[in-house]
């Protein structure tokens, strides 16, 4: 992180990379969950609309799921060891009730990301490469011709447990991100969190940024 | 096909309100193809690229008599071509003409995500509305038959319509009309499942103590139907299931999932709102500024 210029008063925590990253890992999310939900039930189908129709839809789909998939390796790799899961973050999980309370006095010191942050993580390695490759397998008309159909039937199944499961785990995540956590959002957006937001959520983490011992 | 009997749809792919059905006069359909008559002579294959405009491209021989070799989007139909050597010896070459059998339950239909894209008419008929067809492949997925043909051109799903334009001015379909032998009959469904079950029993009393009548209730019952003169082993023909279902996999993909992850997606959006209403934001405790 030393080579984000820190302003005063404020603690680096995304560079502009990162941010960046991020972003287009989000927006690719979000026209897939559209375009995905349109085709996965009948109640979202008004949401092919954002890609211009049915079949526009399911043309770009699968195309925009591998720009997400390319970007979400590069946050995968670049957070790959801050998301190892430490005996701390069990013991600030034994507490997820007052966390969930917003009672957070006492909580064990924890590093860059908490265990829910991390959970999100792993969870989404699995899906993002479990909607991957099920995804090369349904995708009309390149590679979809080239599998057994009741491979394709699985696949089918699988890339919407997948996507449920990410879904799930992205709508904690903008809750928490923009509404929940105050003073967050920023964080991927201007780069920076302040002083308090650091040692209150992530203690160790703004040690080892800060060199603050306190 | 474009949908020709718009008001008497019974079902209607990717909808979950009642299709426009006012119109429910019409009758369960058959197409009943009695392969113990059939010679292999291809003119419903004919007929059906004549009645439908249709045109595929010109093949290779492989050295078996299916020409062309396997459905596509421009062969609806095609004659598959099975030589079996029976427990005496004797050689039978069985003649069975592929194509959509219109399950009662269709599988394409259940598969299907855009709306009206895939209808099934109050005749029984399943018909490929392809204006609104998204090229998705999922018919494909959901067949138990694997007859939905992608178009290279297009993009749309293609296969057999049981002329359902025909039909729906009181014509029967284009190979039941051009039939030589006679071994493509086509009525009420109720009809064709008692000169079925005639023929059945004639096939028997000349030998053919297993033959039987193609109507796979794993999928509803089908419009149409085969005359089987080994009913016992439909695999000889060209690997017709002897029970055809709708895969597990697209009954749970397109069955409970469907309702309990978009509940389950709204419940957590919910969550998150009520959360903030009742726990209201986290901030950082007083004076913890450093």
């Amino acid at each position: 992180m030393s080579h984000v210029a820190i302003k005063s008063g404020d603690v680096a925590r995304y560079s502009s990379n990162e941010r960046v990253t991020h972003w287009i890992v989000a927006l690719t999310f979000l026209l897939l969950a559209a375009s995905g939900l349109a085709f996965f039930h009948p109640a979202f189908w008004f949401l092919t609309s954002v890609l211009g129709g049915g079949p526009w839809a399911k043309t770009l789909h699968p195309f925009i799921g591998v720009v997400m998939f390319v970007f979400f390796a590069f946050m995968a790799m670049r957070y790959w060891n801050d998301n190892k899961i430490q005996s701390y973050d069990r013991e600030w999980n034994k507490r997820m009730s007052d966390v969930i309370n917003n009672r957070d006095h006492g909580l064990p010191e924890i590093d860059k990301y908490n265990i829910g942050q991390k959970q999100l993580f792993w969870t989404m390695i699995v899906t993002m490469v479990l909607l991957l490759v099920t995804g090369v397998l349904l995708w009309r008309p390149y590679f979809a011709p080239l599998f057994p159909i009741p491979a394709i039937r699985i696949a089918a199944l699988v890339h919407a447990l997948s996507a449920f499961v990410l879904m799930l785990g992205i709508i904690v995540h903008i809750y928490a991100g923009i509404f929940w956590v105050r003073g967050s959002l920023r964080a991927m957006t201007r780069g920076t969190v302040t002083h308090a937001w650091a040692k209150h959520h992530h203690p160790l983490w703004y040690r080892r940024m800060t060199g603050n011992a306190k | 096909m474009a949908s020709m009997q718009s008001q008497d749809v019974t079902r209607r792919s990717a909808t979950t309100t009642t299709p426009p059905s006012a119109r429910h006069a019409a009758e369960p359909v058959a197409k009943l193809i009695d392969i113990s008559k059939c010679i292999g002579c291809k003119a419903c294959q004919v007929a059906c690229m004549q009645w439908n405009d249709l045109r595929d491209d010109i093949g290779t021989t492989t050295g078996i008599y299916d020409n062309p070799v396997d459905l596509t989007d421009q062969s609806w139909t095609v004659m598959r071509f099975a030589e079996v050597t029976n427990p005496d010896g004797r050689l039978e070459w069985l003649i069975r003409k592929d194509g959509c059998l219109h399950c009662e339950d269709p599988g394409c239909l259940k598969a299907c995500p855009a709306p009206g894209a895939i209808v099934k008419y109050t005749n029984g008929i399943v018909d490929f509305v392809s204006e609104n067809c998204i090229g998705c492949g999922y018919c494909v997925a959901g067949c138990p038959f694997n007859i939905p043909r992608i178009s290279q051109r297009d993009n749309k799903a293609y296969k057999c319509t049981l002329c359902s334009d025909r039909v729906a001015v009181g014509l029967e379909p284009a190979c039941v009309k051009t039939c030589p032998t006679g071994a493509i009959h086509f009525g009420a469904k109720e009809e064709m499942v008692t000169y079925g079950q005639k023929r059945v029993r004639d096939l028997q009393e000349r030998g053919y103590q297993k033959a039987g009548l193609y109507d796979p209730q794993g999928v509803g019952g089908t419009h149409v139907m085969y005359v089987l003169q080994h009913g016992d082993q439909p695999e000889l023909y060209n690997g017709l299931p002897s029970d055809p279902k709708i895969s597990p996999w697209v009954s749970l993909w397109k069955g409970v999932t469907k309702p309990l992850m978009s509940i389950g997606l709204g419940l957590a959006v919910l969550g998150a709102f009520f959360h903030y209403f009742t726990r209201g934001p986290k901030e950082e405790e007083p004076g913890g500024k450093a």
